[in-house]
């Protein structure tokens, strides 16, 4: 399986606050990986270095053959990012906000023309083109912005805490779309609160005060830590944080 | 002051038809519930359920378009004074002074409430003792969970009769959530009646009763156990090797009504309720699924909410 995330002896330290503890780590392509941990566990920061925003103190990560610090447009460019705080633009239309990040993207117009037609058919979106986002049911919303992520059918996709607040059964057609890319070949890198959620996914690891407790399959957790569901995993190596 | 008032009421929040419109955008829609005193009630619903307009008119932050409502007999629109000192809200967003201390904080809202913090330390104290070695750090430099206690200490400083609190975990981890529930839980013992509102379904077992919202409507009340003893389809749970094979083989089997993944399993219901178990496993093992279960589940607030999802839409 060919490994398209790649970490050794990652440091992040904001002055003495060391927020990554030296975290080694791989993943592979068309994986399920989730990446959980309390609040304050750092996440967020190991992220922000995966997805080039941010360089570490020290040690070495390569996202999709690429190099966090020399290469931070190229990583750009093979990952799509999505949060539910962010996706896309309100005020404008579908159309609109594909053009737009088909434009960040570096999709050529004539590409993008072929590509949205797939996508808005495939969606079951056409007449809803030159609708405002805004004005979508929030079922729809997610779907579009997931499928605007992936639009440059990028190695990996990074997707924090994509589903909170959102309907149980909108959020169940979430994770859908989830194994839907991931059977198409996409990684996907993904971050959750809910522990039901840790479940679907290939394999799961939890931080805790800046290091990685814990990786492996949930099957696998839930046998080394004695526990009936990720939750109890999750609570037994959280558990003490701050 | 309202204890002197002589009037007893034994429910301290009655919400009658309350509607409220934003320009085109119906926010609720004729909802009307009752919390009893001492009541630790739960409003449960995605975002746009309407949970927070509900609690901005209670707090008499709203006015609402049609009906009344009433906080210890108080009525929102003519009493709002009354209500305001005796209330504590947490709203939604970190709503602290992030540029004033811990200590300051707490101090700024004690005395707009003519209180010290001397004088009602006891109600804070298992809260705010976890917090206070960082009393001289600035609010706005907390961490997450700090700034929860926090916020909770200022909303509980003066004493309040109820206890409104606006998703007060949303976003936050596993385990903090369960340590603000146990705080929620300590200060229902000391008789303060509490309406707090949440998107997730499983912290609904943990209030007396809830209100299950979506879309500005209530689709049901009542306690927990009720709810779930009321789901009177037949449900099963499934699993096999390839979970994501699994949900759309279920999916294209015409006896299947539904199937949605909830943890390890998918829970499933039949066409009609007569659907077999052993129909379910006999399909699945033809579509060639190893490691298969099949067996009955008792349902969980979240099927509930679920098939009522289903049936409004």
């Amino acid at each position: 399986m060919e490994t398209v995330i790649e970490v050794r002896n990652l440091v992040k330290k904001f002055g003495s606050f060391v927020a990554n503890d030296h975290l080694n780590f791989d993943v592979y392509q068309g994986e399920i990986f989730g990446f959980l941990g309390a609040n304050g566990a750092g996440k967020t920061t190991a992220m922000k270095i995966l997805c080039g925003l941010s360089s570490p103190t020290s040690g070495e990560a390569k996202v999709a053959g690429f190099d966090i610090y020399k290469e931070t447009e190229k990583v750009k460019r093979n990952i799509g990012y999505m949060s539910q705080k962010f996706s896309l633009y309100e005020d404008l239309t579908v159309a609109e906000n594909i053009r737009f990040f088909s434009g960040v993207y570096g999709i050529s117009p004539a590409d993008r023309k072929e590509k949205q037609d797939k996508l808005l058919k495939d969606l079951g979106l056409e007449s809803a083109k030159d609708s405002l986002i805004g004005s979508l049911p929030l079922g729809w919303k997610q779907k579009l912005a997931f499928s605007v992520a992936i639009f440059h059918d990028p190695k990996i996709v990074f997707l924090d805490e994509p589903t909170g607040g959102v309907d149980p059964i909108t959020r169940r057609k979430f994770w859908d779309l989830i194994y839907e890319a991931s059977d198409r070949g996409i990684t996907v890198f993904v971050t959750t609160h809910y522990m039901d959620e840790a479940e679907y996914c290939n394999r799961v690891s939890i931080m805790n005060a800046g290091r990685i407790e814990a990786l492996d399959t949930p099957e696998n957790l839930k046998k080394q830590y004695s526990a009936k569901n990720m939750d109890e995993v999750f609570l037994k190596i959280a558990r003490n944080t701050e | 002051m309202f204890r002197d008032t002589g009037y007893k009421y034994a429910a301290m929040i009655t919400i009658q038809h309350i509607s409220k419109a934003y320009k085109n955008v119906q926010a609720i829609t004729d909802i009307s519930l009752e919390v009893q005193k001492g009541e630790l009630f739960g409003l449960i619903g995605p975002d746009g359920a309407g949970k927070t307009t509900l609690m901005r008119i209670l707090m008499t932050l709203l006015i609402q378009d049609k009906g009344t409502a009433t906080m210890n007999g108080f009525d929102v629109i003519k009493d709002y004074k009354k209500i305001r000192n005796m209330v504590g809200y947490m709203p939604g967003r970190f709503s602290l002074y992030q540029d004033l201390t811990v200590e300051e904080n707490l101090n700024f809202f004690a005395t707009v409430f003519k209180t010290t913090v001397a004088e009602n330390y006891e109600l804070i104290r298992d809260i705010y003792i976890q917090i206070e070695p960082f009393k001289n750090r600035l609010a706005g430099k907390l961490s997450g969970g700090m700034k929860q206690k926090l916020a909770l200490s200022c909303a509980l400083i003066h004493k309040p009769e109820i206890l409104i609190l606006d998703e007060p975990t949303t976003g936050v981890d596993a385990v903090s959530r369960k340590e603000f529930w146990e705080m929620l839980k300590n200060l229902q013992q000391k008789g303060i009646t509490i309406l707090v509102s949440t998107p997730y379904m499983d912290e609904a077992t943990l209030c007396n009763r809830v209100a299950l919202m979506q879309k500005g409507k209530v689709l049901d009340i009542d306690t927990p156990r009720n709810l779930v003893e009321g789901y009177t389809r037949k449900l099963y749970a499934i699993r096999s090797n390839d979970m994501h094979r699994l949900i759309l083989d279920l999916r294209s089997y015409e006896k299947t009504d539904s199937a949605y993944a909830f943890g390890q399993y998918l829970h499933v219901t039949g066409k009609d309720d007569e659907v077999e178990a052993t129909e379910f496993e006999n399909y699945l093992l033809k579509k060639d699924h190893h490691e298969l279960q099949v067996f009955d589940i008792a349902p969980t607030i979240e099927d509930v909410f679920m098939e009522l999802l289903r049936e409004v839409e």
